[in-house]
């Protein structure tokens, strides 16, 4: 113990290390009270970003970064016990983290931290929590299978609709004119050392800002932030009323930290990595790519726009949602914090959570998506085995009318339920929707005989509440 | 350090007044712009570099094989895959054969977003299964989100294979 003593007193002789890390340690907060632990998640996301780190150079050291051999080397990992966990652990972990981020990015909203002095820290956030969204982003493509090299052309196509530099834009994501061998290795340094050392960056020049700011107090209604007085005020307030930062702040941290880790470590082990698709080969036309959770909403939400609003929403929603974030902070620098006195804050922030549940829920059950592996309809469902009602339909199957309208609950839920259409359209309605088509339905003038017609319009027709009448058939398909 | 030297210094430099400290911080910062810029043309050269393949015909059947009036799926190679390419230098594209000599190739690529579309014979149509995307045997939307007719691919016939010309993911724009 004396040894270890005195080779500390060397070595800090020579450094000074604790002539800075002590006072920053030991640095005063705001005594926080009640509202101590909404302090937590800043540092829950540090922990999980450091987590990600570690499980990310154990990933790297088995990932090899090749298009034709990474997926290989994915179920290798995969494959292991342990490879298995730290791909759950950095799965989980990077849910984890976009979650804190947000949950902090909301708090510090809500708590109006992002007032004076704090906007250049509000900004280093905001650029952070668009860098954890890349990582996610370049991470589900990682995978490289059937899903993430779909993700690449889709976002190239997205990327496409930028005006006059879109085609370029686009194919400077593939890294050339296809999807190929150069594709993924470019998604491989983004996400392993190009968005990673920006975050280092940023996540440095946050907590020097902390620091250098002071961690905000809690707010207190009728208690506006002055520019001009603001700081004296808060120095006043550390030396009345301040704790030091360590332990009597710190150990929230590690409390929240902790059990943070031990939820993603457990979901890991228990739960286990996200399965592989299928391998990323572009002839394999069998593939329904969907994004992960995190842009599920983005994705609900590009579906359900207006259509001629499409090329617009996905260039200028982003920048949109960057500029007011960075504008915040410059418009709203002073005044109240407190929430109570910002009623809207609470409505934003009401609005922002709604939406992502909402358009992610939505997202999540795809209702767009037709379901092309719907299997044709049973006979219990249909309630004949022969005749033309059996024969329409085995025609409402292969026709792909079943792929968007249900009946009896198979089949998707992109267009109109017909289990009781016979209820409520004529078999001469039907067959001019049939022909003519609709916005999101193809015409099937010249696609369809008059045989199959005239079995389908029959089908269609027995579906009806209670039990199946006489068959009505459409004179003009006779 | 002792700041004794350092104050000496600086009145000792003070005759030769601030342009020389002038000419020094602007060399020292203009060397540090310079060896910046050496550095980063060639790194941002080479990212922006894409590659170019240059386009190939590229044979995906005998004619007999193709019924007339049928759709089906054709796989080929990119004309000059990387080594480390893998199963990412296979392409797709849907090939028909509308009579004896006139064949059409469509891109598998939703105009939409890209996603694959699938062909469904029974029913004569593509689907898109991303946002439901549907297109005619031609190619042309028949209904969806589609903002265009599926691209096609150049088609020749050379001897009694079906040859088609290897293009660039038709991103639109």
């Amino acid at each position: 113990m004396q040894i270890l003593k005195s080779i500390w007193g060397w070595f800090d002789d020579l450094t000074g290390v604790s002539s800075w890390l002590i006072p920053l340690a030991k640095h005063p907060v705001p005594h926080a009270r009640r509202s101590a632990w909404f302090y937590v998640l800043g540092s829950a996301t540090l922990f999980v970003f450091i987590l990600q780190v570690v499980t990310g150079i154990a990933l790297a050291s088995g990932y090899v970064a090749s298009a034709g051999e990474a997926y290989h080397t994915l179920a290798f990992i995969s494959s292991t016990r342990f490879g298995s966990i730290v791909r759950g652990i950095h799965a989980f972990g990077a849910s984890a983290m976009v979650i804190l981020i947000g949950i902090h990015a909301i708090r510090v909203y809500l708590f109006g931290a992002y007032k004076y002095p704090r906007q250049i820290g509000w900004l280093t956030g905001v650029a952070l929590l668009f860098l954890t969204l890349g990582m996610a982003f370049t991470g589900q493509l990682l995978r490289w299978d059937q899903t993430g090299f779909w993700t690449v052309v889709i976002a190239a196509y997205q990327a496409g609709r930028t005006p006059l530099v879109g085609s370029w834009l686009g194919h400077f994501i593939l890294a050339g004119d296809t999807a190929g061998g150069a594709t993924l290795s470019r998604f491989f340094a983004l996400h392993v050392f190009f968005i990673p050392a920006f975050i280092f960056f940023f996540i440095g020049f946050h907590l020097y800002l902390v620091v250098q700011n002071g961690i905000s107090e809690p707010p207190k209604a009728g208690r506006p932030v002055e520019p001009k007085t603001y700081r004296k005020w808060y120095e006043d307030l550390l030396h009345r009323d301040g704790i030091p930062f360590w332990p009597d702040a710190a150990w929230r941290d590690m409390v929240f930290g902790f059990l943070v880790i031990a939820v993603i470590v457990g979901l890991a082990i228990t739960i286990g990595p996200p399965a592989l698709g299928k391998p990323p080969d572009p002839t394999i036309i069998q593939a329904s790519p969907r994004p992960d959770w995190y842009f599920l909403w983005y994705y609900a939400l590009l579906t359900l726009i207006p259509r001629w609003s499409e090329s617009y929403v996905i260039i200028l929603g982003p920048l949109l949602l960057i500029v007011v974030l960075i504008l915040l902070p410059f418009v709203a620098y002073k005044g109240e914090r407190s929430p109570f006195k910002r009623p809207w804050a609470f409505a934003v922030v009401a609005f922002i959570v709604f939406m992502i549940a909402y358009f992610g829920m939505l997202g999540h059950v795809a209702p767009w998506s037709p379901r092309m592996n719907a299997p044709p309809l049973p006979a219990s469902v249909v309630g004949v085995a022969s005749g033309p009602i059996a024969d329409g339909a085995i025609v409402f199957h292969d026709k792909g009318c079943e792929f968007c309208h249900a009946i009896s609950g198979y089949g998707g839920i992109r267009g109109p339920d017909l289990t009781y259409a016979g209820d409520r359209i004529t078999p001469e309605q039907m067959e001019t929707r049939i022909y003519s088509g609709a916005a999101n339905m193809p015409s099937y003038n010249g696609n369809i005989t008059r045989q199959q017609l005239s079995d389908l319009l029959a089908f269609l027709s027995s579906r009806r509440r209670g039990p199946a009448a006489a068959l009505p058939v459409s004179s003009s398909s006779q | 350090m002792n700041p004794d030297l350092i104050e000496t210094g600086t009145a000792e430099a003070a005759p030769c007044d601030g342009s020389r400290r002038r000419f020094l911080s602007r060399l020292t910062m203009g060397l540090g712009a310079i060896a910046g810029a050496l550095v980063a043309v060639p790194c941002v050269g080479f990212l922006l570099g894409l590659r170019k393949v240059p386009s190939a015909w590229r044979t995906v059947g005998k004619i007999e094989e193709f019924q007339i009036g049928g759709t089906v799926k054709v796989s080929f190679r990119d004309p000059s895959p990387l080594p480390w390419a893998g199963v990412t230098a296979r392409t797709a594209a849907w090939l028909r054969r509308n009579s004896q000599t006139e064949f059409v190739a469509f891109a598998v690529d939703c105009t939409h977003l890209g996603c694959p579309v699938r062909w469904l014979a029974a029913a004569n149509l593509f689907m898109c299964p991303c946002h439901g995307g549907v297109y005619y045997a031609n190619g042309t939307v028949a209904a969806g989100p589609p903002p265009r007719p599926l691209p096609r691919y150049p088609v020749r016939i050379q001897g009694d294979q079906v040859q088609i010309l290897t293009s660039p993911v038709p991103i639109t724009t």
